[in-house]
């Protein structure tokens, strides 16, 4: 079976894109039997010249009737390979279509109008060409019959647009002067035009590259979903996605960023094949792993070379939307299979198209082609557009819409590689073995002047200097700081406490020994905290006093003005406290001293420290 | 890459942006060549198992045999089957085969507004209940937001303009100007409420690359594609009194892909056949963009 090729038309409406279709497509023999002649009458018939763009009406007018070959895909063969034709209008308002079909090719023609010559569109489609990936381009100086084939028309304009190009970092060595119209250079050499020693359009397909070795780069693969059909009695769990770039093979390590998680290729899956041991860039693939680590969708699977990771890129991106693209609007933003909330952190600069010139502008523009530093909310993983460009772009939607689309010219500020809570390299259990102690989390809870504090202190320096590792995280203390913004309503108390059980929680894995003393006056709370930590970790210690007593001693003058009304809230007076009913020890500060309930607590963890 | 094992990829692809991006997503199965091939690219995508329930809009008057054949693959491969119809249209006899009405409004009422009301959940659906065989009405009545339907761009002229996630709006209608750009395997998978998206998996595909596939994968098909003796089998399938067969010695599925390489029928339309094509110039046109496939 011979190589397809997608090959996209594009250029400047009435620089005759349809012509050149029409002229590929005759003089290749192409069209279906008959046809070519019967055009050429209906031509006579209506007394009116024949054009080869006529053939690509003909074919269109047919299509509607449902036979023959669809015109936005015409074929024709050479030798080599199968080329087929996406047809791209020209037409300002059709952008977006040819987007569409010109992102699937992999070769293009651009047409440009030797009398007319250098037009908008001429350098818009080369700028769209280049940013959705299109290497392979050729340039087509056409209707060199109404310049009467002057080489230095055709060298003005290889000269310009060669200059357009370079300034948007692309290149062609392929600048043919044709005329569609006469046939000159399109399927075979031109007598009138000798002084080309070049290929002619067909040559220089044929001249372009087949499929990108896309199987000798690094293995990306991003995951479109981890499937499980247990309903149905099948105990695979499987990592699904199409590879767009190299191999994997069973038994290679594989990791996924951004997660940074790791595991080993237990097996390629395929329905109805058993036995296959590898896959490569372009199939929709599946495999196992060894060991169950928790991936998603969104994420990127990778052999060896990683991809970057960070949540600020600089980006080339061009726009199709409606509504200009703002910066400080959020969008979204997909990549792969991953998604996030972004927005333009700054625009550098715009390219005008219409006048070959860089500008200054506040918002990007339909059709506008731009650079900027776009800001993500979650870490994406992705890498350099001219690395690997099928995982260094994305597209932007704006509402419900696909409306602009971007390469990734840099990753700035990464973020460091294990961003997410992974597995790392470290357990809690080796860090406690290290530290030759336990990890845990001593809760103290009561009213305020209980005593929690002076506790929580007392045990603190006696376990110093028993040459442990500890720290006490003190309720008020963190109020100063870290929650400074809350107040004492019940649902910013929650908050205060479900941010210190965090924090608790970081310690204790770290393998520290933590203190916490707070009111913490809701159970709720307080069992969040447990969980939180750790049940086997937790130990919830109960300073008693009755209100009374708590309330005579106002060590810190609280309760008198709570009493006067002065704050509001508070605990025992004006807010509720909990008492626990499964704390681990209770200590009643009207019975005991501090000295004495240190020694309680200490007998209570002796086993565990 | 070979090109048919291209086109199976990118099929698979789409399939499964499709089951992750759609919370109710279905797939619609007209037991034609080009959806049973669908089905088949799904079996691939999930490793044997179809994760979401295939839909057939049911006129009643389909080639006898269909059905059948619809409920043997649905029990052989455990897919979850659901199946719709105008209830109504049907019982007061408003049909062309019972003369009362025209080719296109029959199509109208038997497959448009049968499709969407049962997309939408607005009329009873059927499911296929696996333990006793029979169908029973669902449960469920939620909307589908994501519709996996067949189409191919080189049957007809509206569908080589379609994009392979294209949205409907609320009325189930197609705005063919105004359809969002679609590159780089990204997809429209954000939509407002009360619209859906229909899926084409098998957009690129041409009709010779479906029954070269079929060979190649030994897909179950069902016989009325193959001539049975008299010289005539269907190309495309359809309501038995508006599809026509085309003449036609082929007996099995190489004999087909055989008979289209050598272009017998590169100048005649596939749905030739489907005689509401031909009513009122344009009519499939206009059917398409009230929602019919």
């Amino acid at each position: 079976m011979k190589e397809n090729m997608s090959v996209t038309v594009v250029g400047h409406v009435d620089h005759g894109k349809s012509t050149i279709i029409g002229r590929l497509l005759a003089d290749t023999g192409s069209l279906p039997e008959g046809k070519l002649e019967r055009v050429k009458q209906n031509c006579r018939k209506n007394a009116k010249p024949f054009e080869y763009a006529f053939l690509l009406d003909a074919l269109k007018d047919e299509q509607q009737q449902g036979i023959t070959i669809d015109s936005a895909r015409c074929f024709f063969k050479t030798r080599k390979r199968k080329y087929i034709i996406i047809d791209s209008p020209g037409h300002i308002e059709f952008v977006k279509n040819m987007v569409t079909g010109a992102s699937r090719a992999q070769a293009a023609l651009l047409v440009i109008d030797a009398y007319e010559g250098i037009k908008e569109n001429s350098r818009r489609h080369g700028y769209l060409l280049s940013m959705l990936g299109i290497k392979q381009i050729c340039i087509l100086v056409n209707k060199m019959d109404l310049v009467s084939y002057r080489k230095k028309a055709y060298e003005d304009i290889v000269r310009e647009y060669k200059e357009f190009l370079s300034s948007i970092d692309l290149t062609s060595n392929c600048y043919i002067p044709v005329s569609g119209a006469a046939g000159d250079n399109i399927v075979s050499s031109s007598c009138r035009t000798k002084w080309y020693k070049g290929p002619t359009v067909l040559e220089a397909l044929d001249l372009f590259d087949g499929e990108a070795p896309l199987k000798d780069k690094a293995f990306r693969m991003p995951v479109q979903g981890v499937y499980k059909f247990t309903k149905d009695g099948d105990s695979r769990r499987i990592i699904a996605g199409t590879i767009l770039t190299g191999k994997i093979s069973a038994g290679d390590e594989v990791f996924f960023y951004p997660s940074g998680k790791k595991s080993k290729v237990k097996s390629i899956e395929e329905f109805g094949r058993k036995n296959v041991t590898s896959a490569s860039a372009g199939h929709a693939a599946g495999f196992t792993l060894t060991e169950q680590i928790y991936v998603k969708r969104g994420e990127i699977a990778a052999v060896k070379d990683k991809p970057r990771v960070s949540t600020r890129i600089k980006a080339g991106i061009f726009w199709l939307g409606k509504k200009p693209m703002e910066t400080n609007k959020r969008y979204l933003l997909k990549l792969g299979t991953a998604k996030s909330g972004m927005f333009i952190e700054r625009i550098d600069k715009i390219m005008d198209t219409s006048q070959l010139t860089y500008k200054k502008k506040k918002r990007i523009d339909r059709h506008d082609a731009a650079e900027c530093i776009i800001k993500t909310e979650k870490a994406l993983a992705f890498d350099i557009s001219r690395d690997i460009s099928d995982t260094g772009r994305f597209v932007i939607v704006d509402g419900y819409d696909i409306c602009g689309g971007g390469i990734i010219k840099e990753a700035l500020e990464e973020v460091p590689e294990n961003i997410v809570w992974n597995e790392g390299k470290i357990s809690y259990e080796e860090r406690c073995r290290q530290l030759r102690q336990k990890g845990i989390v001593v809760w103290f809870t009561g009213l305020s002047g209980a005593g929690k504090s002076t506790i929580a202190a007392e045990l603190e320096a006696e376990l110093f200097g028993r040459g442990k590792i500890v720290y006490r995280l003190d309720g008020d203390n963190v109020r100063y700081f870290l929650n400074s913004d809350l107040s004492f309503s019940k649902s910013h108390r929650n908050e205060n406490i479900r941010r210190l059980a965090e924090i608790a929680a970081l310690f204790k894995d770290a393998g520290i020994i933590t203190l916490v003393s707070a009111i913490s006056p809701y159970r709720e709370m307080r069992d969040f905290a447990r969980r939180k930590v750790g049940k086997k970790e937790f130990v919830e210690v109960y300073v008693k006093a009755s209100l009374k007593t708590c309330e005579k001693r106002d060590t810190k003058g609280l309760y008198k003005k709570a009493r006067n009304g002065e704050i509001k809230d508070f605990t025992g007076i004006s807010a509720p406290y909990e008492e626990p009913d499964k704390a681990e020890i209770v200590i009643n500060t009207e019975k005991i001293e501090a000295g004495e309930a240190v020694d309680m607590i200490l007998e209570y963890l002796r086993y565990d420290i | 890459m070979e090109h048919l094992k291209k086109l199976e990829n990118d099929s698979i692809h789409i399939l499964r942006e499709a089951y992750s991006e759609f919370k109710n997503l279905c797939m619609l199965w007209s037991i034609g060549k080009d959806s049973t091939v669908m089905l088949w690219l799904a079996r691939k995508a999930f490793f044997g198992h179809v994760p979401f329930p295939l839909v057939h809009i049911d006129t009643h008057f389909k080639i006898p045999k269909m059905a059948e054949f619809r409920d043997n693959l649905a029990r052989d491969w455990n897919l979850d089957m659901i199946y719709g119809e105008n209830k109504k249209a049907l019982s007061e006899r408003n049909t062309f085969p019972d003369g009362n009405t025209s080719r296109l409004k029959c199509c109208q009422y038997l497959k448009t507004d049968a499709l969407k009301n049962t997309l939408n959940g607005k009329w009873p659906r059927y499911r296929m209940n696996h333990e006793t065989g029979k169908y029973e009405i669902d449960k469920s009545n939620e909307p589908f937001t994501g519709v996996i339907v067949g189409v191919r761009a080189d049957e007809e002229g509206t569908r080589s303009k379609e994009r392979c996630f294209s949205p409907r709006d609320i009325n189930n209608e197609w705005d063919i100007s105004e359809q969002p750009p679609e590159f780089w395997n990204q997809y429209k998978t954000d939509f407002a409420p009360g619209t859906h998206v229909r899926i084409h998996p098998l957009l690129d595909w041409t009709e010779l690359n479906i029954w070269e596939y079929i060979l190649r994968e030994n897909i179950p098909i069902i016989f009325l594609y193959f001539d049975q003796g008299a010289g005539k089998r269907y190309r495309s399938l359809g309501c038995a009194p508006c599809t026509m067969p085309v003449n036609s010695t082929a007996k099995n599925v190489s004999d087909i892909v055989e008979e289209l390489k050598t272009g017998k029928f590169s100048n005649i339309a596939e749905r030739s056949g489907r005689e509401q094509d031909k009513e009122d110039g344009g009519g499939l046109e206009e059917l398409r963009k009230g929602g019919y496939m």
